[in-house]
C-alpha cells in the first residue's frame, strides 16, 4: 500500500488493523489489515462468502455486525466509535450491493436533506433550491439518469441496473472523500456498467479515495485499480498491482481458497 | 330496562332536555323516544359483546357528564385559529350547539342549505323529516340510539339537483369543560341532490386536558350522479371520548370519497358504514389514525355491496407510538345479486414502540360469484434496512425514523383533494415528529 505523504508525515485516509467482526456467533472477518490513502483506488475481490460485503456494512456503520476486535482510523476518527450518519458526514458513502426501496420518499429531497445535513456538519450554509437543482441536474448526466427517476420516490420501483445508477448519482451529489462501492457492478449489461465505470472516473480524484468491491475482474477493466486485495475467508490473502485481478480471472478463485486450505492444513499438521 | 337506563347518569336530565325540544314536530320527536327506548334496552355495550370486544367504554359508562350546549368558556375566534380552514363557509358549534358569533358563514349558490340541524328542524322540517334517522341504524348501536335520544343540534346541508358547490363547507364541533365533565350528541344530515356535488368537513377539536364526551352521528346521503368529498377530522382533547357513527348512502352512479383522520381523544370509537344501494356506485373510504401514550383508537368499518357494479376501496393506516391501542374492524358485505362488486380493503399499522399493540381483523362476507373482493392487513415496526440506507446518507437516526414515519403516513395523505386539509395535515405531522424540520425538507 502507498501511503502518500503530507509533510512529513505518511498518511492513509483509512487504516484497518486487524479487523474481527461477528455475526450471530460467528467469525465473519477474521483480522483484516488494510490501509488506504488519498486519491487511491483499491478494489477488493473475492468468492462469496469471503466476507467483501460485511467489511463495507461495518465500514458503513451497520450495528447488526459485532466488532469483536482490531480498530479503524478514518481521517483521524476512531471510525467505529462514529454512528453511521456521523461516518457519512465526514465523508465516508457507501454504494449498496441491494440499495434499499423507500417508497413515499422523494429520491430528490432527500437528497437534499441528506447534503444539508452534511454541509450543516462540515459548518457552510444550506444549499438554496436553485444551486441544488443546478447541481443535481449535473450529477445526473454523469450517471445517464432519467429525469423522471428523480421525482420518484428512492429506488422506488428502478429496475435493477437504476438502483446501481442512483447510489452512484447519490455519491456524486453528496461528494465524499472516501466512496465504497459494494458490488456495484452485479448484474449490469455492459452499458449500465461502462455508465457507472465512467462516473466513478469522472470522479477519482488525487483528494477523494475508492474502495471497489467486486466479484467479478470485468469491472476492473473499466475502473483500473492501483491495488487490488483478495479476500477470502474473512482474511485478506493477498494484494498486489492491477495484474492480480487478470491472474484471477484466469486461474478462478480456487487457486487461492487451496492456497488457504493448504496453509491451515499445514498448521493443523 | 327503563329503570336500569335511568341510573345512567347521561340520562339523568332527559326530561330537562325533552323539555326544550317539546315544541318540535312529531317525527323527530318520536325518532327521538325510539333512540331513547332502544339505548335503554340495550345499555352501554361490554367487552362480551363481539363489536367492542376490544374497546372498554367502562370510562365513559360509569361516568358523570353533564350537557353544556353553547357554554363558551372563554373561546374567541382568535383561540379556535388552530382549527380553522381557509376559504370555507365555517359553522363552529360549541358542546354540540350552533355558536353564531363564532361562526363564518359565506355566500353559497343559490338553493343550497348549510346550516345547523336545530335552524333546519324549523325552517325545513319535512326534508329533515324525510332522511333523518332513516340511514343510521340504532337497533344494535347503543351509542347511535344515545345520539338520536338526543337529537337537537349539528351539521346540516341540502345541496338541490344538479348544483356544484365550489366553497367547502366546514363544521366545526368544538368540546369545553369546566371542573364537571360535559357531554354533546351533535347529529348532522348531509344531503347531496342528483347530479350535485359538494365538500363537507366535520372537524371535532378540544383543548388541552378538557374532559368531555363526544357522541355524533353522521348521515350522508349521495343522490344519484353526485360527488361528495367528506372528511372527518377528529383532533379531540387528549382526555376527551368520542364515540361515533357515521353511515352513508348512496344511490345510482354516485361517488363518495370519505376520509377519517383521527389523532386526539383518550378513547376513540368510530363506526363508519357505507351502503352501496343502486348500480355503479364509487365508494372511498380512507383513514390516518395517530395514537401516543394510552390513547385508544378503534375504527369499525362496515361496507355493504347492495348492487351490481359498485366499487369500493378502503385504506386506513395506523400510526401508533407509546402504549397506545388501535383497533380495525373491517367488514365488506356483498349482498346476494351484487355482481361485479370490486371491492378492496387494506389496513396497515405502524409500531413505532414496543407496547403498542394493534388488532386488525378484515373480514369478507359475500353472496354473489362474479366479484372481486380483496382485503389486506399488515403490522409492523419500520424496517431497519430503510433507517440504515438513510443513515448512510447523513440523515441522522431520529430524522431517519420520522422521514420513513411521513411516508408511511403520506400513502393516506396524497389522496387527499381538499389542499388545505393536506397542508394541514403535513404541516402537523412536521410539527409532531421528531427532526420534523428535516422531514420538511426531505418531502
Amino acid at each position: 500500500m502507498r501511503p502518500i505523504e503530507i509533510g512529513s508525515k505518511l498518511y492513509a485516509m483509512l487504516s484497518i488493523k486487524n479487523l474481527k467482526v461477528e455475526v450471530e456467533g460467528k467469525e465473519i472477518l477474521q483480522g483484516i489489515d488494510l490501509e488506504v490513502g488519498r486519491g487511491e483506488v483499491h478494489a477488493i475481490m473475492g468468492p462469496n462468502g469471503s466476507g467483501k460485503s460485511t467489511l463495507a456494512q461495518v465500514l458503513a456503520g451497520r450495528e447488526e455486525y459485532e466488532v469483536t476486535g482490531g480498530s479503524v482510523i478514518y481521517e483521524g476518527h476512531d471510525l467505529l466509535e462514529l454512528p453511521p450518519e456521523e461516518r457519512a458526514r465526514e465523508g465516508l458513502f457507501l454504494a449498496f450491493q441491494y440499495p434499499v426501496e423507500i417508497p413515499g420518499v422523494s429520491n430528490t429531497y432527500f437528497l437534499k436533506a441528506a447534503l444539508n445535513a452534511i454541509r450543516k456538519h462540515r459548518g457552510e450554509k444550506e444549499i438554496d433550491a436553485v444551486d441544488f437543482l443546478k447541481l443535481v441536474r449535473e450529477k445526473m448526466k454523469l450517471v445517464k439518469m432519467d429525469e423522471s427517476l428523480l421525482n420518484r420516490p428512492v429506488n422506488d420501483g428502478f429496475s435493477g441496473g437504476e438502483k446501481k445508477r442512483n447510489e452512484i448519482f447519490h455519491m456524486a451529489v453528496l461528494d465524499p472523500k472516501l466512496a465504497v462501492l459494494d458490488e456495484t457492478d452485479s448484474g449490469l449489461d455492459i452499458d449500465a456498467l461502462r455508465i457507472v465505470a465512467d462516473g466513478v472516473n469522472a470522479m477519482r480524484s488525487p483528494e477523494r479515495a475508492f474502495i471497489v468491491i467486486t466479484h467479478y475482474q470485468r469491472l476492473l477493466t473499466y475502473i483500473v485499480p492501483d491495488v487490488v486485495h483478495v479476500m477470502v475467508g474473512g482474511r485478506i490473502v493477498r494484494s498486489g498491482g492491477k495484474e492480480l485481478a487478470l491472474e484471477l480471472e484466469e486461474k478462478g478463485y480456487a487457486w487461492l481458497e487451496q492456497t488457504v486450505t493448504g496453509a491451515a492444513a499445514a498448521v493443523g499438521a | 330496562m327503563q329503570a336500569v337506563a335511568e341510573r345512567v347518569s347521561l340520562l339523568a336530565d332527559y326530561d330537562d332536555f325533552a323539555a326544550t325540544v317539546a315544541d318540535q314536530p312529531s317525527p323527530i320527536a318520536d325518532l327521538r323516544r325510539e333512540g331513547r327506548e332502544r339505548f335503554a334496552a340495550l345499555g352501554f355495550p361490554t367487552t362480551r359483546q363481539e363489536a367492542w370486544r376490544k374497546t372498554n367504554v367502562r370510562r365513559i359508562a360509569q361516568g358523570s357528564f353533564r350537557r353544556a350546549p353553547g357554554e363558551l368558556h372563554g373561546l374567541s375566534r382568535a383561540r379556535l385559529e388552530p382549527f380553522f380552514l381557509p376559504d370555507c363557509a365555517e359553522l363552529v358549534f360549541v358542546n354540540g350547539r350552533l355558536a353564531p358569533e363564532l361562526s363564518q358563514p359565506r355566500q353559497l349558490p343559490p338553493g343550497v342549505i348549510a346550516t345547523s340541524l336545530a335552524e333546519a328542524i324549523a325552517e325545513h322540517p319535512d326534508l329533515v323529516a324525510e332522511h333523518l334517522g332513516r340511514y343510521a341504524p340504532i337497533d344494535q348501536h347503543p351509542f347511535a340510539a344515545l345520539n338520536t335520544a338526543f337529537i337537537a343540534d349539528g351539521a346540516f346541508v341540502y345541496v338541490p339537483r344538479g348544483t356544484v358547490v365550489e366553497t367547502p363547507i366546514h363544521f366545526l364541533f368544538v368540546g369545553t369543560a369546566g371542573e364537571e365533565a360535559t357531554v354533546s350528541y351533535p347529529r348532522n344530515l348531509l344531503l347531496a341532490a342528483e347530479s350535485s356535488q359538494v365538500t363537507v368537513i366535520e372537524s371535532y377539536a378540544g383543548f388541552g386536558g378538557d374532559r368531555y364526551f363526544t357522541c355524533p352521528v353522521t348521515e350522508i346521503v349521495c343522490g344519484a350522479n353526485a360527488v361528495v368529498d367528506h372528511y372527518k377530522m377528529q383532533e379531540e382533547s387528549i382526555d376527551a371520548f368520542h364515540v361515533a357513527m357515521q353511515q352513508s348512502h348512496q344511490r345510482r352512479s354516485s361517488n363518495l370519497f370519505s376520509h377519517s383522520i383521527s389523532h386526539g381523544g383518550a378513547l376513540v370509537r368510530n363506526d363508519i358504514r357505507a351502503m352501496l344501494a343502486e348500480e355503479g356506485i364509487d365508494c372511498t373510504l380512507n383513514g390516518l389514525y395517530l395514537a401516543r401514550g394510552t390513547q385508544h383508537v378503534d375504527h369499525h368499518m362496515w361496507v355493504d355491496h347492495k348492487a351490481p357494479h359498485c366499487n369500493s376501496y378502503e385504506l386506513y393506516k395506523g400510526v401508533l407510538e407509546g402504549s397506545s391501542r388501535a383497533v380495525f374492524n373491517g367488514t365488506i358485505y356483498v349482498h346476494p345479486g351484487a355482481q361485479k362488486t370490486d371491492a378492496k380493503q387494506s389496513n396497515r399499522n405502524l409500531l413505532l414502540s414496543r407496547d403498542a399493540l394493534v388488532s386488525s381483523n378484515p373480514q369478507l362476507e359475500i353472496f354473489a360469484d362474479d366479484v372481486r373482493c380483496t382485503h389486506g392487513s399488515t403490522t409492523g415496526h419500520l424496517e431497519e434496512e430503510a433507517i440504515f440506507y438513510l443513515r448512510t446518507r447523513g440523515i441522522g437516526e431520529e430524522a431517519a425514523k420520522s422521514l420513513l414515519t411521513f411516508a408511511f403516513a403520506a400513502e393516506v395523505l396524497q389522496e387527499i383533494r381538499l389542499e388545505s386539509i393536506k397542508k394541514g395535515l403535513e404541516e402537523f405531522l412536521f410539527t409532531r415528529l421528531p427532526k420534523g424540520d428535516v422531514v420538511r425538507q426531505a418531502v
